[in-house]
């Protein structure tokens, strides 16, 4: 379906294998053993990690050193990047600095807005958007050529992937976006959290009949909820959630002590769910600083061996 | 037009502390429009410094002149016989009218009492919106008229981000999303179909990212 690279997520996903990633947040500080602690936690489980580029605009530990940590211990990471911090020359140079420590997974984003973060007074920059992103990543691969044109020594060759939010407005336009990104260059999606099936399964239904689940292999979105509070505060003060009612109601229908395994069992059902919705390759799940839970919720699923690199090379 | 917005009394007071004679001068386009810097809020602000400047024990003249624009050299000639009399010259025109002042009277300290905002529009009366950037290489025409470089929180080109809802912004729920307004008005358009157009990376060289920009218009040259 797409160009062959080195990222071992591609062959899990070209293997038809039904992939498995999570989401590793790096420190507020430079310890890498921070990084360590959650890759072991990790080790086993899933196919990549995905790596936060200085997620809610909160300064952190760079996307690209905690990718390298988790490439010491043997774990694929994709890596993440936003264009809210740095201008053209500098992604394309990262990029570049990135493929030479061995990063062969890019998710390419436009970022929270800085509004949200701890430093509200920084400046952004938004030069380029995420969809121009792509494009850049995949000319690089594709054309070996960098955005000015000039012919790259050794041009990357990355696995190249972009978000979508099924549940953000205008309804009508997610499905337009998705095919944008995947004629801009992307190979995978992974989607916001899912919590709202009905809204997915409508947004699933309309790629497919653009016939772009055919050209893109769609990770959704998948994060435990521990608590009552934790629905509620992610509902109502994150940007692009949806998170109905009777998810709601369902964390608060349990006594305290019990809720997170109620979290669990939600996310449990709604990973049988989507494996049932054509179209869907994977999940993708952020599970924020609770990453002991993801090999407990991958082997409940049923997810578990996961496909080892050279199990996923001879399927090729 | 350019809007603005009068500083606070507090700040103004810090900057003109070191001057005993002092000439507030409005201007009489853009800010005047905002109700920040016209002949009006010359004579308020005049008012109000020499009230709370008077209760402080502090002595200060204050005097109040308006020019039609601050902008333009023969505007600002009427304010030569005023700005001679005083110490300081307290400008309430936008940053380029300052900035005219001060490079024609090159011996007077001249300072702001306006924040420059935006160039916008008065959306309603009391609500002026900001509607451009001043990028240099105008693209309204894709996007129904509604500019996302200036309208979108993150400049998007390519349509709104995951963040959007109920039709507002991530950033705030005061600020609508330029691409719903966007998509709402392509609709009306008939052209839905420029939302599945690839906008490539913008050229910034147009903008201040260039450097500060001149315009030369060798017609105009005598």
């Amino acid at each position: 379906m797409n160009t062959e690279t080195p990222s071992h997520l591609q062959k899990v996903l070209e293997a038809g294998y039904f992939a498995v990633t999570a989401e590793c947040g790096p420190p507020r500080g430079g310890d890498p053993d921070a990084i360590r602690k959650k890759a072991a936690l990790l080790k086993g489980s899933v196919d990549a990690v995905n790596v936060t580029d200085n997620q809610t605009a909160i300064v952190r530990m760079s996307s690209i050193a905690a990718c390298h940590h988790l490439m010491q211990l043997g774990l694929e990471p994709v890596m993440q990047m936003v264009t809210r911090d740095r201008n053209r020359i500098a992604l394309q140079s990262d990029i570049l600095g990135a493929y030479s420590l061995g990063i062969k997974t890019i998710l390419c984003l436009s970022g929270d807005h800085q509004h949200f973060g701890s430093q509200p007074d920084a400046m952004n920059v938004f030069d380029i958007d995420s969809i121009n992103l792509v494009r850049t990543v995949w000319n690089m691969r594709e054309t070996g050529q960098d955005m000015s044109g000039f012919n790259l020594k050794t041009p990357p060759r990355m696995f190249i992937g972009a978000a979508a939010n099924p549940f953000a407005d205008p309804f009508e336009y997610r499905v337009i976006r998705l095919a944008k990104k995947i004629d801009a260059g992307a190979d995978f999606i992974q989607t916001q959290c899912v919590y709202n099936l009905d809204r997915f399964a409508q947004w699933m239904a309309g790629a497919r009949n653009e016939g772009l689940t055919d050209k893109v292999h769609i990770l959704a979105g998948i994060t435990p909820l521990k608590s009552e509070g934790m629905a509620k505060y992610m509902a109502e003060r994150v940007a692009g959630m949806d998170i109905p009612d009777s998810v709601i109601k369902r964390m608060a229908g349990v006594p305290k002590k019990n809720a997170a395994r109620e979290g669990i069992a939600i996310c449990l059902e709604t990973i049988a769910a989507l494996r049932e919705i054509t179209g869907v390759r994977g999940i993708h799940i952020m599970a924020i600083e609770w990453e002991e839970t993801v090999a407990e919720i991958v082997a409940a699923a049923g997810l578990l061996p996961r496909p080892a690199a050279d199990q996923a090379e001879g399927v090729l | 037009m350019i809007v603005g917005e009068q500083k606070s009394i507090a700040e103004i007071k810090e900057i003109i502390a070191p001057y005993k004679k002092l000439l507030i001068l409005g201007c009489g386009t853009c800010v005047k429009t905002c109700f920040a810097g016209g002949e009006d809020e010359v004579a308020t602000l005049a008012s109000a410094l020499r009230l709370a400047l008077k209760k402080e024990g502090k002595e200060i003249a204050v005097e109040e002149f308006t020019v039609e624009r601050q902008c333009e050299d023969a505007f600002i000639q009427e304010a030569a016989p005023h700005i001679a009399q005083n110490a300081a010259v307290l400008s309430l025109a936008c940053g380029a009218g300052v900035q005219a002042i001060a490079r024609r009277f090159v011996k007077v300290p001249v300072l702001p009492g306006v924040n420059t905002t935006f160039i916008g529009v008065l959306e309603k009366q009391g609500l002026f919106t900001e509607e451009c950037s001043g990028c240099g290489d105008c693209k309204l025409a894709p996007f129904g008229g509604i500019c996302p470089v200036t309208r979108c929180s993150k400049k998007l080109l390519n349509g709104p981000c995951g963040g959007s809802r109920n039709g507002k912004c991530e950033v705030s729920p005061d600020i609508d999303c330029a691409w719903q307004l966007i998509i709402e008005r392509l609709k009306i358009l008939g052209q839905l179909d420029h939302l599945r157009d690839y906008m490539p990376p913008k050229n910034w060289k147009t903008s201040h990212a260039g450097g500060p920009r001149k315009l030369v218009r060798e017609d105009h040259i005598i």
